[in-house]
């Protein structure tokens, strides 16, 4: 599906991400634990298209796509919701959703009820504009702008920074269920290790821009990691 | 000066008149400042970019009006009625695709430096301004008004309502609902809206916000074609004409609030009645100086323009 290789990203001189690669098949969620700083919004920006690398690959089903402008890679099948969430706050909830979708898809009507019926509260509050959402509703509407684009793969970079207790627990079981019904391929960022612990498939340890750590699912050292995300 | 003191020596009736004969024409020069300030609201709200060439936009819209009534009037005197709409849509054309040009080989390269588009743009104005002098020559030129458009409409005895400004302020009124219609109710507007909020975002949501820009910048210039084309209405067309309305223009998108569409209409409209109407009790000078004053004043106590929006963070 998605396969990074050898990817270096650098601002100006400060070289951040150092020979990363990473694969994400169909209906896997590959988890990348990190504290802060440690090069994960870098990371994910760089899949997005937002950074450009200094060199290495990034391939989405076997197409080349590190040249490319973001949206064309949204195009190509590459969605993001970053840290922080960043939906429109002057843009209705509506008119947020409506911006993730291609104008010419087939299946508009359908991707938008979909998204509606997975999060209903966005419904109720369609007419709204989203900065007035509290974030956990922000977050979902971040989710939903992402999943009508009709990703193959899908990116997540801390899906649980500022959002309580309860609303994480949600969050998990969502992405499980995108996952399966979907058949997505999900690459989320963390520091939360009880969120990622249920659901990845694989997890890796990012330590100053290199992978440290590697674990795959039944066999996650759960006190290793925490060692690495303790400050 | 006493402001009671220059009212003096007319009559109620009189003063009734005039002032709304004033406030007529005033709406003719509050419809130019809307068609070139709906332009550069929207090119300044999407790309941050202070087009200094947005006069000659303009001029390059009237020139096109003028072209299309010498041919009118050489080989087709019989649609003379009829063209004006077809000169509208043509003006739009002309300045559409040389603001795509524009932004196509000078403007994508500098919205990394937004201050050096003022001193780039500037250079623009002042190739095209010369570039019309060039081939229209410097003297006044005028289009052939059809005969719909000429004379007044009298509602009483001294009142005299020009039929031009009647024509100019529906168009404006048009435009103004169908760029309303278009950044609200279209793709391409939703576009626009979500760039502005977050360029980086937008991207990264599917958008491609270069194309946007480009579509944006040449939209913004087309308008001003627009008001170009009815501009011929009002007033002669010279290679200059544009540079004129510039810095009026400049005004009213500060005073509206960038990237505000309501608060564009009401600062053009109030810019345009104050000094209209300023203007006949006193000099064009003082006039002037009166609305700066008022704008700077206003501008003191809100700083961010006459409206704008709020959200929850």
């Amino acid at each position: 599906m998605i396969s990074v290789n050898k990817l270096n990203v650098a601002y100006g001189q400060s070289a951040i991400i150092h020979d990363i690669s990473l694969q994400a098949e169909e209906k896997e969620i590959v988890a990348v634990m990190g504290k802060n700083g440690m090069g994960k919004t870098t990371l994910m920006k760089s899949l997005i298209g937002l950074l450009r690398p200094v060199s290495g690959s990034i391939e989405l089903d076997g197409v080349d796509v590190t040249a490319w402008e973001s949206y064309q890679r949204v195009a190509q099948g590459i969605a993001y919701v970053p840290q922080g969430r960043q939906i429109f706050s002057q843009l209705t909830v509506e008119e947020n959703i409506l911006t993730g979708l291609d104008p010419k898809s087939p299946q508009k009507i359908q991707l938008f009820e979909e998204v509606y019926a997975m999060f209903n509260v966005l419904y109720d509050m369609r007419k709204r504009k989203g900065g007035n959402l509290s974030g956990g509703q922000q977050q979902q509407l971040a989710i939903a702008r992402a999943l009508v684009s009709e990703p193959k793969v899908l990116l997540l970079d801390e899906p649980t920074e500022g959002i309580q207790p309860s609303i994480i627990k949600d969050i998990a079981r969502l992405l499980n269920e995108i996952k399966e019904t979907k058949n997505l391929a999900i690459i989320v960022t963390e520091q939360v290790l009880s969120f990622t612990v249920d659901i990845a498939d694989r997890m890796f340890v990012i330590e100053s821009g290199r992978f440290q750590h590697e674990d795959v699912r039944g066999s996650i050292n759960e006190e290793k990691i925490k060692a690495f995300l303790s400050v | 000066m006493g402001i009671t003191n220059i009212f003096s020596g007319y009559t109620g009736e009189e003063l009734l008149s005039i002032f709304t004969m004033q406030g007529f024409s005033s709406l003719s020069l509050f419809s130019v400042f809307l068609l070139m300030a709906l332009g550069l609201a929207i090119i300044f709200g999407q790309m941050k970019i202070i087009n200094m060439a947005h006069g000659e936009f303009l001029t390059a819209g009237a020139y096109t009006t003028v072209i299309m009534s010498d041919m009118v009037v050489k080989y087709m005197p019989g649609l003379l009625p009829y063209y004006f709409i077809f000169a509208i849509i043509a003006a739009f054309i002309v300045a559409f695709a040389l603001g795509y040009i524009v932004e196509l080989s000078l403007v994508r390269f500098l919205y990394k430096r937004p201050l050096d588009t003022l001193l780039a743009t500037w250079g623009v104005s002042m190739i095209l301004q010369q570039g019309f002098r060039l081939v229209f020559g410097g003297r006044e030129d005028s289009a052939n008004l059809p005969d719909w458009l000429m004379g007044s409409w009298y509602p009483t005895e001294t009142i005299a309502i020009p039929l031009n400004g009647l024509f100019l302020l529906g168009t404006s009124v048009v435009v103004t609902l169908l760029v309303y219609f278009l950044l609200f109710r279209s793709r391409w507007g939703l576009c626009v809206r979500a760039t502005v909020l977050n360029r980086e975002m937008s991207n990264a949501v599917g958008i491609n916000s270069k194309r946007i820009d480009r579509l944006t910048f040449a939209f913004g210039c087309g308008i001003a074609g627009v008001a170009g084309a009815v501009f011929t209405t009002i007033g002669s067309v010279s290679p200059a004409a544009g540079s004129l309305y510039i810095v009026d223009t400049f005004i009213v998108v500060v005073f509206g609030g960038a990237g505000s569409l309501l608060g564009t209409i009401f600062s053009a409209f109030g810019i345009a009645q104050l000094q209209s109407i300023m203007e006949f009790f006193l000099t064009g000078v003082l006039a002037k100086v009166f609305v700066l004053l008022s704008v700077v004043g206003i501008l003191m106590i809100r700083p961010q323009g006459l409206r704008s929006n709020k959200v929850r963070e």
